[in-house]
């Protein structure tokens, strides 16, 4: 197989990584005031994605990373044409690895009730602002013939595109609630459990209609439809598990899901790996590559380095597998506002 | 302004700020490895005070190295896509090689220190903190060696078909001989500033604690920390003398033109001497007006090619040779100035290597005042620990800057003895297609969050600092049916 290809599906790979992984990420932090409610209830919530959340984000990393390396005109392209979504993106990003670090360290009812704002409002960010990017994607973009981008902020808002948006919002919110339902116990663990029946409900509805439409309007293979099946079955399948308390088989479900809506999303562009508006004009796998000689260094460091991260990144859940409730969560032993 | 000029403020103030945070974080995880197994193998209370002390600085810091770097990751692809386009055959690999090998095992491990006092067997536990540490500091590795092939492009062809650089050799990447000497450089500084750091803070403490009570139980666990960290300056401080000069006759080479301007030297001579202090009109990038006032005989050429009496050329024949080389005029019409601002690279050079005086004065103080089990430390040495703990970040911080602005015009510097079609003018590299207003959006917002960002970052670490080191108890292991005790650690 070409080597330009294997790296359009590693990307994708990575996507994928990033959102399941990440997803749940953001759906604790949009969730931790409506699960957690107090403020033990909400130091349960956050904990659960505490050992984990950073390493998740290096997904997101390492799939920018490996798009300049293998793709370097579709880097260039996609994060200078996506400017203001992606500084959105980033300073959410920003102030959440400092939020979640900071909240705790002073024992102050303020500092901590400011920072979890931060914390709520920079997973809601993102949530909404990545589906409306991969929207875009699908969508095609406006490129000119030297494959910059000349459309403005307010092209990429188009209805599709937003309701994308809602997809990796409603997807978030769900698998949070599962992952939630996972890790906790006592009370948070019911009001989780209860929430991910209702929002994954809600999340068929709305990733269903979208993922039609994606592919009507705008899959450049009909083979994506068998993607699109894929997709609905498992969100289906995630919701029947939610009802029958089977949060575990909910979790993978909904992870299949992702699996399914990446392939929809890279399949719907293929073989292009930025569609632009006029056909003419899109980048594509074989236009927008690196030379073979680096594809092949990179896949070499893929494949060995690959496998041994999955398995270090396994072990961490494994380490951090118990529930957590709120007798675990210790008094505040950190420092107050006005001493010394 | 143009978007070309905010482009490169937006790229210097997130980037030296970034650095800012990045030398702690590298040499203090390292050293807090050392302090945890110093713990593990003498069982010593002391070290899993300062362990736990040193830490939670350690990760206050990290939090903000981490969010900064994001921004630094997408910043290439946002505000200089040219560049990217350019370079991504060959840049794009370190890149990437870093996220998986680095950034993966520094934040994954993290977490597993943090949250696995208490869940993991001592010794496992120990691995962790080393594999985050080994993380930070390949991550060093990664980026330096792709900077470096910005200073010093090899394993690299032209091709005009595409107009990029595309790799050829992935070894000869990844050892520059640039990358060779700058990597243990900036490790190096990454020691130096997080040996002052310690030191600088247990100083603060000894004093105060002696004030208090001359046979206080601390001050021994003190004084181990201030020692501790003083060797750590003195051994870097060798190594960044090291390094430097080794990096300093590279340059020659490589980059004449920046070590030139650095020295103010406007002509070549034979048995050049060493500027101490230059005045005049050095901010033009003209040599007419450079006044040496003080100097030192032929140290120059002696610096940049061990001998006393060798030649070095000066600006205005470098400035000729480059017009030839790489052209006269920019395409619209501008004559090209070779020469990088004079003013900053000269003072820059001189503060970097300038300021490590203060670590240096501040580790002999504190190996002179603790000699033979002494515990007493005057007054004026808190002073001397308090103004210390600034200076190596300044330092580093100007290291850069001379480094990069001492490139210009040149993003990619073109390498005297590799391809003649591998270089980049920084003002071809920026996002043509991003308007001045987005990129203005950006530069204000991110300045504006990282200065709001900073106060709590440093109000933080002081409080903290200040608080001193806690008292601990014996971590234990939790049993798999425990459901009712707190965890050791929670958010
Ligand atoms: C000499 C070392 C060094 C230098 C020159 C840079 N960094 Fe850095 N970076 C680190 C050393 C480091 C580190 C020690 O690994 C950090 C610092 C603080 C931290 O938390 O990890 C880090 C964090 C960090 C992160 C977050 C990683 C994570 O989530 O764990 C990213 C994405 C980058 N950096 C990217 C960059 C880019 C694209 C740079 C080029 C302009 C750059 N860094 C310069
Ligand atoms: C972390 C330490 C670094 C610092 C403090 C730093 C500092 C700077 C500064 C001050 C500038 C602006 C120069 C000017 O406008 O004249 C600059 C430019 C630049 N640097 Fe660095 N740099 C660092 C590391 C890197 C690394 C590791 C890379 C690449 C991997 C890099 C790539 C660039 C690029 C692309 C520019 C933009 C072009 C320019 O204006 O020169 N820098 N850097
Ligand atoms: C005798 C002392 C020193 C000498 C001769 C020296 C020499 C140099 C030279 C020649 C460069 C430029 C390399 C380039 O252009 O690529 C450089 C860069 C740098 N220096 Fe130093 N240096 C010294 C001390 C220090 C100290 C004390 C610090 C910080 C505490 C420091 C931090 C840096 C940093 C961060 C850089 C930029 C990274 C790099 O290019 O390696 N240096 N140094």
């Amino acid at each position: 197989m070409d080597l330009a290809l294997v790296w359009f599906i590693l990307i994708a790979v990575l996507w994928t990584g990033y959102l399941v992984l990440e997803g749940f990420d953001f759906g604790v932090g949009m969730l931790m005031p409506i699960i957690g409610k107090s403020n033990k209830g909400r130091r349960v919530v956050l904990n659960t994605i505490g050992p984990v959340w950073d390493g998740n984000e290096v997904w997101l990393l390492t799939a920018g990373g490996a798009t300049f390396a293998a793709f370097p005109e579709w880097y260039a392209t996609m994060f200078s044409g996506f400017y203001l979504p992606l500084l959105l993106i980033l300073l959410a990003l920003i102030v959440r690895a400092v939020a979640i670090e900071y909240r705790g360290k002073i024992n102050d009812e303020t500092w901590r009730g400011r920072w979890d704002w931060v914390i709520i409002g920079s997973a809601w960010v993102p949530a909404i602002l990545w589906g409306v990017a991969f929207a875009n994607l699908v969508r095609g973009v406006n490129l000119d013939a030297e494959h910059q981008y000349v459309g403005n902020f307010f092209d990429l808002l188009s209805p599709f595109a937003l309701l994308g948006g809602a997809v990796t919002l409603t997807l978030f919110l769900s698998h949070g609630a599962i992952f939630l339902s996972l890790k906790t116990d006592g009370e948070i663990r019911e009001r989780a459990e209860a929430f991910a029946r209702k929002a994954s409900l809600v999340t068929i509805v709305v990733a269903g209609v979208w993922a039609v439409w994606a592919q009507l309007a705008y899959s450049r293979n009909t083979w994506t439809w068998g993607a699109v099946v894929l997709a609905a079955v498992a969100l289906v399948g995630a919701w029947f598990s939610t009802l029958r308390g089977r949060f575990g088989w909910a979790f993978i479900a909904n992870g299949v899901a992702v699996v399914g809506a990446v392939i929809l999303i890279f399949g719907a562009m293929y073989p292009n790996v930025m569609p632009a508006i006029d056909e003419a004009n899109s980048l594509t796998i074989d236009n927008a590559s690196s030379t073979d000689y680096t594809l092949t260094v990179m896949t070499w460091v893929a494949v060995i380095m690959t496998p041994v991260v999955l398995a270090y990144q396994a072990w961490t859940y494994w380490v951090f597998r118990k529930r957590l409730s709120m007798e675990h969560i210790p008094e505040h032993n950190e420092l107050t506002f006005m001493k010394g | 302004m143009e978007a070309l000029e905010l482009a490169r403020w937006q790229f210097g103030i997130t980037t030296v700020y970034h650095f800012v945070l990045v030398p702690l974080t590298i040499g203090l995880s390292v050293l807090v490895a050392i302090m945890q197994t110093a713990w593990v193998r003498t069982g010593n209370e002391k070290w899993l005070r300062l362990t736990k002390f040193y830490g939670k600085l350690l990760l206050i810091n990290f939090a903000l190295g981490v969010a900064t770097g994001i921004v630094q990751e997408f910043q290439f692809g946002m505000n200089w896509s040219e560049y990217s386009r350019f370079v991504g055959d060959v840049f794009g690999a370190p890149l990437a090689m870093e996220a998986l090998l680095a950034f993966f095992l520094e934040s994954t491990f993290l977490g597993l220190w943090i949250f696995g006092w208490d869940r993991l067997p001592k010794k496992l536990h120990l691995l962790t903190v080393w594999c985050f540490s080994i993380g930070t500091v390949l991550s060093a590795y990664f980026i330096i060696a792709a900077n470096s092939w910005m200073q010093h492009p090899v394993g690299a062809e032209y091709n005009p078909e595409t107009g990029r650089a595309e790799m050829t050799d992935i070894g000869a990447v990844l050892t520059n001989n640039t990358t060779l000497v700058a990597f243990p450089h900036v490790i190096s500084t990454a020691f130096l500033v997080a040996g002052t750091f310690i030191s600088g803070i247990a100083v603060y403490w000894m004093v105060r604690k002696h004030r208090e009570d001359a046979e206080h139980k601390d001050l021994g666990m003190y004084r181990t920390a201030a020692r501790f960290g003083a060797w750590v300056m003195i051994i870097s401080g060798v190594g960044l003398i090291i390094t430097g000069d080794l990096q300093a006759k590279l340059m020659f080479e490589q980059q004449p033109i920046k070590m030139a301007a650095a020295e103010a030297l406007c002509h070549t001579e034979d048995s050049a001497a060493f500027s101490v202090l230059a005045i005049g009109e050095l901010g033009t990038t003209d040599c007419t007006e450079v006044n040496n006032i003080i100097e030192i005989p032929g140290l120059l050429s002696f610096l940049a090619t061990s001998s006393w009496d060798g030649e070095v050329t000066g600006l205005d024949e470098l400035q000729e040779t480059y017009s030839e080389r790489y052209g006269a005029t920019t395409p619209d019409g501008e004559e090209i100035h070779y020469q990088p601002n004079l003013a900053v690279t000269y003072w820059s050079f001189r503060l970097m290597i300038g300021l490590a005086a203060f670590s240096a004065a501040l580790a002999l103080g504190i190996l002179w005042f603790t000699r033979k089990k002494r515990t007493a430390m005057p007054g004026w040495m808190k002073t001397l620990a308090i103004v210390s703990l600034p200076m190596p970040y300044l330092a580093a911080s100007f290291g850069w800057i001379f480094t990069e602005m001492g490139r210009q015009p040149f993003v990619v510097a073109p390498n005297p003895t590799g391809s003649d079609q591998i270089f980049l003018m920084t003002m071809f590299g920026y996002s043509t297609s991003v308007s001045m207003g987005e990129v203005l959006t950006s530069m204000i917002t991110f300045t504006v969050v990282y200065a709001v960002l900073g106060v709590f970052w440093f109000r933080l670490i002081q409080r903290y600092a200040v608080e001193g080191a806690p008292e601990v108890e014996e971590p234990v292991v939790r049993k798999d049916d425990d459901q009712s005790t707190p965890l050791s650690f929670a958010y």
